[in-house]
């Protein structure tokens, strides 16, 4: 387990390294960092000084170096728009994209899991076509069109929620919704094929041989087993969430990580768009790597080959 | 008189024969397609929007881009409204362009960048996956890395924030999207090919001295190709939700081009009082999306029938 665990350790790291590279060349995609920023009308001694002040002078490797050095201290740079530390804003607003994406995945499950469970438990009949109906739909509604359609039926339309801001917990459920509503279908189907697998095993025919109650051998036999995969699924689907919520939150004008990022791209906010997109991936890394451990804790069968 | 009797006989045989033999595999494939419910409508809507795409110039019934202020915002003709007319059966938005039109042309934005995207992001996953499950060790590992860190990016905000660096055009935003959503045809590709570089006819085609890019090209390629199919329609649905997720939030097809993803966006301001103007253009892209994954469902169980669980 151990050995497994630091093996799944150092690839997590190295990940991290090359996403940082990644994410720090972005300042190069524009072309020069100094010419963009100095504006239209600076002369050749205007962009020659913000060269200077801000190190574009430097040579690149060593550039990195003072940029992931201040990143791994916290200090994720300065914002040129904001005028203030990239760092406070942005721990000021993930919270908020987290309360989100934590509702979503919630919403998703509560949906999926008992659905999936109610297909295998009945598979090809009424109710396993539903669900398969659902996930069918669901996989082709596009979350920003039902976010609106959500919007106008149950806050235009019936006025029983919401449409704008994050003030209570009314706000988060259209959100919630349409941000989860997407996770659902792969949560269901697998689940739904977990449990047919597991359902038809040995050792639930003879639990059930034993004469014990068909709930205790759905839930804490089956159930158990089939949910493993789920787990990981579950997490790596939350990482996808918090970087899909950027079209949510700027429908919903939810004041999360994801409206930040929006703003910062149309304010072409370099320092602070590098710092959102290495915040979510490092989160990311973060939650596979939990992930991939649970799944060894969980199935000996992993950690072993 | 005999050579007759011969003949019937003979032909009786063959027909007896006939009747006796099984089905060739092209005709069960064939009887499977007709039979899968949701191959056949996948199928039957895509190539209906295919048509269109193809046909827009011909059978739209104005110019898309054609702004008459005076005609703004007629309702579609199922609304009761003086202004409903069968000049406009879709209506008009606030520039007052024809909706119909600007559906009709929409579609070839969203094949255009679906199909695009999805083969460059097909070219790649494939390569890197077919690399990584033939040759396993060291390349198999590389590519591994390669494939968690691209993971690790989350797509929407990378692809906008990219394209607002570098400027959107059409060819940007379908380049951004091919070379970030190639990790499904890497995973898949490199699963299925360790399980086919294991069989016998490749060890057949390794003993007898193939080189290695014709075992890769006549004996893997052909066995993985229905998978990379599959990938491809998933890829492709992936593709064209994210363009209009783009263009939605104004940072992919530019105006006045009719992007179904613009219109809605374009359409959101006056969705109080005309709610079609979201809904049309939502429908149809829910529309080409679900006919594209019904296709890519019915693929996979009409190849891998056993796969259907």
């Amino acid at each position: 387990m151990l050995i497994y665990a630091l093996k799944r350790l150092s690839i997590a790291l190295l990940v991290a390294i090359t996403v940082s590279l990644l994410t720090f060349s972005m300042i190069y995609l524009s072309g020069d960092p100094a010419i963009a920023l100095a504006g239209e009308s600076a002369t050749q001694q205007d962009i020659e000084n913000i060269r200077k002040v801000y190190g574009y002078d430097r040579p690149i490797i060593v550039q990195y170096a003072a940029w992931l050095g201040n990143a791994l201290q916290g200090n994720l740079g300065h914002s040129h728009y904001l005028k203030t530390e990239v760092s406070n804003v942005i721990f000021d607003r993930l919270p908020v994209t987290m309360t989100l994406g934590a509702c979503a995945l919630s919403f998703a499950l509560a949906l999926s899991i008992p659905l999936g469970v109610l297909a295998a438990m009945r598979p090809n009949t009424l109710v396993d076509r539903f669900a398969l109906t659902l996930a069918v739909i669901g996989q082709a509604l596009p979350s920003f069109w039902f976010a609106l359609i959500m919007i106008f039926l149950f806050g235009v339309s019936l006025r029983w929620l919401p449409i704008t801001g994050s003030a209570s917990w009314l706000n988060f459920v259209m959100p919630s919704i349409a941000l989860g509503y997407y996770v659902t279908p792969a949560v269901m189907r697998l689940t739904r094929a977990g449990m047919i697998e597991v359902l038809s095993s040995d050792y639930i025919r003879t639990a059930r041989a034993k004469g014990l109650r068909p709930g205790v051998v759905l839930f804490k036999h089956a159930l158990r087993n089939a949910i493993i995969p789920v787990v990981s699924l579950a997490a790596v689907q939350f990482g996808f969430m918090l970087g899909g919520s950027i079209v949510i939150e700027t429908i919903f004008a939810i004041n999360g990580l994801g409206q930040l990022a929006w703003e910062s791209i149309l304010r072409a906010d370099l320092p602070m768009m590098q710092a959102i997109v290495l915040v979510l991936s490092c989160f990311y890394i973060v939650l596979t790597f939990v992930a991939d451990l649970l799944n060894a804790f969980l199935d000996p069968r992993i950690r072993v080959s | 008189m005999d050579d007759a009797v011969n003949k019937t006989e003979q032909d009786q045989v063959v027909i007896a024969d006939r009747t006796i033999d099984e089905p060739s595999p092209a005709e069960r494939a064939k009887k499977r397609m007709l039979g899968h419910k949701g191959f056949m409508f996948g199928a039957i809507v895509l190539g209906v929007i295919l048509a269109i795409a193809f046909l827009a110039p011909l059978i739209s019934p104005h110019d898309p881009l054609d702004q008459q202020l005076a005609r703004k915002l007629i309702p579609p003709i199922w609304h009761d409204h003086p202004k409903v007319t069968w000049a406009h059966p879709l209506g008009t938005d606030q520039f007052g362009r024809d909706y119909l039109s600007r559906l009709i042309h929409g579609s070839q934005i969203s094949l255009l960048i679906g199909f695009a995207a999805m083969l460059i992001s097909g070219v790649i996953g494939t390569a890197i996956g077919v690399a990584a499950g033939y040759f396993g060790g060291r390349v198999d590992m590389v590519v591994n890395f390669i494939i968690t860190t691209r993971l690790s990016l989350p797509v929407v905000l990378v692809a906008l924030a990219v394209v607002s660096l570098i400027g959107n055009s059409l060819w940007i935003v379908i380049a951004v999207l091919g070379l970030l959503i190639w990790d499904r045809f890497a995973v898949v590709m490199r699963s299925t090919t360790q399980q086919v570089r294991n069989l016998d006819y490749v060890a057949a085609a390794q003993a007898i001295g193939c080189s290695t890019p014709r075992i890769i090209f006549t004996e893997i390629m052909p066995n993985i190709v229905n998978n990379l199919i599959v990938v491809a329609t998933v890829e492709m649905a992936h593709a064209i939700i994210l363009e209009a997720a783009l263009s939605f939030l104004g940072l992919g097809v530019q105006p006045p081009a009719p992007s179904w993803g613009l219109m809605i966006a374009e359409g959101k301001n006056h969705m109080l009082f005309d709610p079609w103007l979201v809904g049309i253009p939502g429908t149809a892209l829910f529309i080409l999306i679900l006919s594209i994954n019904l296709l890519g469902d019915g693929i996979r169980d009409i190849t891998a029938p056993e796969n259907r669980n």
